[in-house]
C-alpha cells in the first residue's frame, strides 16, 4: 500500500516556509551577547520540524542541511558553545540555502549545490571547531550543563588516559583516543597510517587487550570514523575526546552512534532513551544508576554487555524521570521526545510528527483563493451602490408615513457599512510582511558596506491590500539599499560628524485620511542641494538656481541620475530611483522627500488603501462627470483673461506663476457639448504627469472623493484619454481620466478646433437622450 | 454556454427539426431574431455615459450591478428606426463569450422556436448589415425573421466593441 505523499507536499512547503522566516526573523533578533534561551530553543524547533518533515518527504537535500544545523545549533542551545556572530552569519546562510532547496522541491528552480556544500562545510567546520575549543573548559566549569560523558566513554578514558602516547594537543588540536575493537595487526597498522594522514598518531595496548590509538589532529570524530569505516565497523570504535587535562571527555555524539547503530542494524549494542527538552537530555545507563537529573548525556552505543539494556530497561528509566516532564515531552512534538528503542531510530527517521506542533496555529486561519476574495468583494461593492439608491429613494418619502421603513434603511446602511470593512479587511495585510524582510537585507548590506546601521520599524502592524503589499516590495527595497548606501555614513565620518557610529534607518507605515504613508528615514548626510543641482547641470538637465528645494530634491528621481562617485555593486548606477517613482505612479501613489543635510533625509510615499480605490477629484463637463486622479493634480485654479495667452492665435496657454503651460479643453477633446467655452468661465485643472505639466479645462470642480475603480476593457475596449470607469453613488457611471494620455493627446491634437474631428459625436448629440 | 450553442449548431447541421429557440426583436419595420441562448436579460433604457472619441452607435456604458457595460445602438448602426429614447426603448443585454452588451433595438416581439425547414438562404442583397452576419431568413407564417449571429457581428471590427479595433 503506497501512499500519495505530494498530497501532502503543499502543506509542508508552506509550513516549512513560514518556520525558515520564523527563523530568520529570530536569527536577525537574537542578541549575540547574551542570546535568550527560548529564541535559541526556537530556532533549534523550527530547524528540527524542518528536518523531520523533509525526512518524511524524502527531500534528502534538506535534510542533510538541517541536520547539521540542528547539532551546532543543539550545542549552543545547551551552552556547550557560545553564540557568535559567525553562527549567526552561517545560520542565515543555511537558511537562504534550504530556501532554495525548498523552492527548487517546490517550483522546479535551480538549486546551486556548490552553494549548499559550501554551507554543510561552513556549518560543520564551526561545529567541530568549537567542539575542540569549548569543550574542555566547559566540562571545567560548568558541570551542570555540560554533557555528563558516557559512563563507559568517561571509563574508557580514564583508563586510558595514562597509556596515552602523544603530548597534549597543541592549540587548535584536540586529543581523540581511539579504542580499536580486535582486529588483525595488519589492519591496526593500515588504520594507523592512514590516521596519520590527520595529524600525530601513537598506538598503545590497552588493558583490555584491544589496541588503543592517541590522536592530535584538527579534524572531527566524524572524520575518523569515516576512515575507520574503511576497515572496521564503526559501531565497534570508541572514540573519545581526551581533553588537557584528560578529564572528563566527549564522545560522538548520540546521534551519530545511534544513526551507526541503526544502519548496522545492531539491536544489541544502542538503547538510548533522548528526551529532548529544555533542561537537556536525560542520561541512561545500562544499569539505570546514574543520576537522572539536569543536564544531559549521551548513550555510548558500543561495549555489548551481557545484560544491555533491552527496552523494558528502558521504560522503567523513563518511568525514574518525573511524570511531568515525560508529559511535556510527549505532549510537544516539536521538542521530540524521541524515546529510541533498541533500534536507535534517530530522529531522521521519524515520521514528521512535529507537524502536529502547528495544528493550533493552522486552525486559526484559512487559505483562500484570492479570486474568491476579489468576488465576494465586488458583490459587497454592488450591495453598496444598491444601499445607496435605496437610501436616496427613501429621502423622496414622507418621514412621517414611513419612519419605519426608514429607520431599517438607515440600519441596512450601517450593516452594510460594516460589512463592506469587514470584507475589504480580508485583502488587509500588515506591513509586517515587507518589513519583516528588510532586518536581513540591512544586516547584509551594511556588513558589505563597513557600516553600522540600525534598523527602526514602526507601525509594521498598519495594514495595506495585499495587491499593493505585493507591489510595494521592489520600491521600498531600492529605497532602503539607497538608504544604507548613500544616505548612512560610514562610523567614522559619523564620528567626526558628533553623530553615533551607527546609523538609524527607520522604516514606518501609517494611515492617512484614505491613504497610507509609508516612510524611510536615515540619520545619514542628506541631500546636498547644490551638489544635486551640480549633476543636474552636467547631465543635461534643465535645472535653475531658484528651484525649490522640493523639486531639487525630485531630480534623483530623473533616469540615470547619481550623485555617488563611485558605483558600487549596491547602488550608484543611477537606475532604481526612477524605476522607484514609476512604480509608485502605477499604484496611484506619490512620493515625498524631505531632507536636510547633515541630518537625515526621509521618502514618504503615499499610496491608496486598495489598488481598486482611487483618491479622485470630479469634474463636471456638460451634463457628464469625469473623475482625475488626485496624486496627479497639482492646482486647480480660475485663470483671469490676462493670464490666457495664444500662440499664432490658436494653441492656448495660461500663464502661471512664471510658466506658460498648455491649456487641454476637454470638451474640444472629447467632443462634448457644454455651455462653458471659456477658460474664465470654467476652472483649469494643472495636471502633472511623467514631468509635463498642462492645464485641463473642465466646467466646474463637483468635489474630492474616493471611487472604486472599475475597468472599461472588461466588456468593452481601451478609450484613449480614458483609464477606467467607476460607479458613482446615483449608480451612474463615471469615466477616470488617464491624464497622461491626455497630455499627450493635448499635443497632438488642435485643442481649439478638435471638436472637428469628432464630428462623427455630432449625430448623437441630435438625439435627445432620453432620460429618467 | 458554447457547447450548448455547438449543440445547436450541431442539430441544425444535422438536418433535425429543431434549430433553436430566437428572441425575435424589432428594428424600424423589420423583424430580428437572435439565439436566445446569448441573451442575458432585457431591461429598459437607462441613462448611459457618453465616451469621447466613439462611434455614434456607441451610446456609452451603464452600470449593471456593478459591471460597467457598453451599450450599442442597432438603429443607430443600421440607419433604420426612428431613433428615439423613451420609457418603450429596449436593451436587450447580450453574454457574449463572457463578454457582456446591450443592444438598443425598437422592440422585443416573442421567443419562438423555429425549426430547420423554416429557415431559409439569405439571398445576395446589399443592405447596410452585412449578409455575412446573417445565417437565415425564418418564416413564421406570413412573417419573416431576418436571424442574426449576434456574436459575430458583435465581435466584428465595424462594431468597435473590442481592443484589436486601431481607432481613426
Amino acid at each position: 500500500m503506497t501512499v500519495d505523499m505530494s498530497q501532502f507536499y503543499e502543506v509542508f512547503f508552506d509550513e516549512a516556509e513560514e518556520l525558515l522566516a520564523e527563523a530568520e526573523r529570530l536569527l536577525l533578533a537574537i542578541d549575540v551577547a547574551n542570546p535568550d534561551n527560548e529564541d535559541l530553543n526556537a530556532i533549534f524547533r523550527a530547524a528540527h520540524s524542518i528536518k523531520g518533515g523533509a525526512a518524511t518527504f524524502g527531500f534528502m537535500d534538506m535534510t542533510e542541511i538541517t541536520h547539521v544545523l540542528e547539532n551546532l545549533l543543539d550545542r549552543i542551545r545547551k551552552h556547550e558553545m557560545a553564540l557568535t556572530v559567525e553562527h549567526v552569519d552561517a545560520f542565515l546562510a543555511a537558511k537562504d540555502v534550504l530556501e532554495m532547496e525548498l523552492d527548487g522541491h517546490r517550483h522546479g528552480s535551480d538549486v546551486d549545490q556548490e552553494q549548499v556544500a559550501a554551507v554543510k562545510t561552513r556549518l560543520a567546520s564551526l561545529t567541530q571547531a568549537e567542539a575542540a575549543a569549548d569543550s574542555a573548559p566547559a566540562a571545567d566549569t560548568t558541570p551542570a550543563v555540560t554533557p555528563a560523558a558516557p559512563v563507559e566513554a568517561s571509563q574508557v578514558s580514564a583508563h586510558v588516559a595514562p597509556a596515552a602516547a602523544l603530548p597534549p594537543p597543541a592549540d587548535g588540536l584536540t586529543q581523540f583516543n581511539i579504542l580499536l575493537p580486535e582486529l588483525k595487526e595488519k589492519d591496526i597498522a593500515n588504520l594507523q597510517e592512514e590516521l596519520g594522514l590527520l595529524g600525530e598518531v601513537a598506538g598503545s595496548k590497552h588493558e583490555s587487550g584491544r589496541t588503543l590509538l592517541t590522536l592530535n589532529t584538527d579534524s572531527s570524530e566524524s572524520d575518523i570514523v569515516s576512515i575507520c569505516s574503511f576497515i572496521l565497523n564503526p559501531d565497534d570504535l570508541v572514540i573519545t575526546q581526551a581533553t588537557a587535562d584528560a578529564g572528563p571527555s566527549t564522545a560522538v555524539t548520540a546521534e551519530h552512534a545511534a544513526e551507526h547503530a541503526a544502519e548496522a542494524g545492531d539491536t544489541e549494542t544502542a538503547s538510548s532513551v533522548k528526551v529532548h527538552e529544555e533542561a537537556g537530555y536525560g542520561l541512561f545507563a545500562e544499569e539505570g544508576k546514574e543520576a537522572v537529573e539536569e543536564g544531559y548525556g549521551f548513550f555510548a552505543p558500543f561495549t555489548p554487555h551481557a545484560d544491555a539494556p533491552s527496552s523494558l530497561k528502558i521504560d522503567d528509566n523513563t518511568a525514574a524521570m518525573s511524570q511531568e516532564e515525560i508529559a511535556r515531552a510527549v505532549a510537544s512534538p516539536v521538542e521530540t521526545a524521541a524515546v529510541n528503542k533498541a533500534t536507535a531510530v534517530t530522529e531522521k527517521r521519524n515520521p514528521a510528527k512535529p507537524d502536529a506542533g502547528h495544528a493550533s496555529a493552522e486552525t486559526t486561519s484559512i487559505r483562500v483563493g484570492v479570486e474568491k476574495v476579489d468576488q465576494l468583494i465586488n458583490l459587497v461593492g454592488e450591495l453598496v451602490i444598491t444601499q445607496a439608491m435605496i437610501e436616496q429613494r427613501i429621502n423622496a418619502l414622507d418621514p412621517i408615513h414611513h419612519e419605519a421603513l426608514i429607520n431599517s434603511v438607515g440600519q441596512l446602511t450601517r450593516n452594510t457599512r460594516d460589512l463592506q470593512e469587514a470584507v475589504m479587511s480580508i485583502r488587509m495585510m500588515p506591513m509586517d510582511f515587507v518589513f519583516s524582510r528588510f532586518p536581513r537585507m540591512v544586516r547584509d548590506l551594511a556588513g558589505k558596506l563597513g557600516k553600522k546601521v540600525e534598523l527602526v520599524t514602526v507601525g509594521a502592524a498598519t495594514e495595506l491590500d495585499k495587491g499593493l503589499i505585493e507591489r510595494i516590495v521592489d520600491p521600498l527595497t531600492h529605497l532602503v539599499r539607497n538608504s544604507v548606501d548613500h544616505g548612512v555614513e560610514t562610523p567614522d565620518k559619523r564620528k567626526a560628524a558628533n553623530k553615533p557610529e551607527a546609523g538609524k534607518l527607520t522604516l514606518s507605515a501609517a494611515h492617512k485620511g484614505g491613504s497610507i504613508v509609508i516612510e524611510v528615514t536615515d540619520d545619514g548626510a542628506g541631500l546636498n542641494r547644490d551638489k544635486l543641482l551640480a549633476k543636474a547641470k552636467s547631465n543635461g538637465l534643465n535645472v535653475s538656481e531658484n528651484m525649490s528645494d522640493n523639486d531639487v530634491y525630485q531630480l534623483i528621481f530623473a533616469p540615470g541620475f547619481s550623485t555617488a562617485e563611485v558605483v558600487t555593486d549596491v547602488s550608484g548606477r543611477g537606475v532604481g530611483m526612477d524605476v522607484v517613482k514609476r512604480n509608485i505612479a502605477a499604484m496611484n501613489g506619490s512620493i515625498e522627500i524631505r531632507s536636510a543635510l547633515g541630518y537625515g533625509t526621509t521618502i514618504a510615499i503615499s499610496l491608496p488603501l486598495t489598488l481598486a480605490i482611487l483618491d479622485g477629484m470630479s469634474v463636471s463637463l456638460g451634463s457628464s462627470v469625469y473623475v482625475i486622479p488626485l496624486n496627479l493634480i497639482v492646482e486647480t485654479l480660475q485663470p483671469r483673461a490676462e493670464d490666457m495667452k495664444t500662440v499664432t492665435g490658436e494653441g492656448r496657454m495660461v500663464h502661471v506663476r512664471g510658466e506658460y503651460l498648455p491649456v487641454i479643453a476637454l470638451h474640444a477633446l472629447f467632443g462634448q457639448e457644454t455651455e462653458v467655452s471659456d477658460p474664465t468661465d470654467g476652472v483649469l485643472v494643472l495636471i502633472e504627469a511623467e514631468g509635463k505639466k498642462a492645464a485641463l479645462f473642465v466646467d466646474a470642480l463637483v468635489g474630492q472623493q474616493q471611487v472604486v475603480i472599475k475597468s472599461l476593457e472588461t466588456n468593452f475596449r481601451k478609450i484613449q484619454g480614458v483609464s477606467g470607469a467607476t460607479i458613482m453613488g446615483d449608480g451612474s457611471v463615471a469615466l477616470i481620466l488617464d491624464v497622461p494620455a491626455l497630455i499627450q493627446m493635448g499635443q497632438t491634437h488642435n485643442y481649439l478646433t478638435g471638436a472637428t474631428s469628432f464630428a462623427s459625436k455630432a449625430v448623437q448629440t441630435i438625439s435627445k437622450e432620453y432620460t429618467q | 454556454m458554447n457547447m450548448v450553442v455547438e449543440e445547436v449548431e450541431g442539430k441544425a447541421s444535422q438536418g433535425g427539426s429543431v434549430a433553436g429557440e430566437f428572441l425575435t426583436f424589432v428594428l424600424g419595420s423589420e423583424a430580428y431574431g437572435l439565439e436566445i441562448l446569448k441573451v442575458q436579460e432585457i431591461r429598459g433604457y437607462d441613462a448611459v455615459t457618453q465616451i469621447a472619441n466613439t462611434p455614434a452607435f456607441i451610446k456609452g456604458v451603464i452600470n449593471l450591478r456593478g459591471k460597467i457595460v457598453p451599450i450599442v445602438d442597432l438603429r443607430v448602426k443600421f440607419k433604420m428606426g426612428k431613433i428615439e429614447y423613451n420609457e418603450f426603448t429596449v436593451v436587450i443585454i447580450l453574454n457574449l463569450g463572457g463578454r457582456v452588451v446591450g443592444i438598443v433595438v425598437d422592440g422585443v416581439s416573442d421567443v419562438m422556436q423555429l425549426e430547420e425547414s423554416q429557415i431559409r438562404a439569405v439571398p445576395d442583397i446589399v443592405a447596410s448589415i452585412d449578409t455575412q452576419y446573417i445565417t437565415g431568413l425564418a418564416s413564421v407564417g406570413e412573417k419573416m425573421f431576418i436571424l442574426v449571429d449576434i456574436e459575430k457581428l458583435m465581435n466584428s471590427q465595424e462594431m468597435e466593441l473590442m481592443d484589436s479595433v486601431v481607432m481613426h
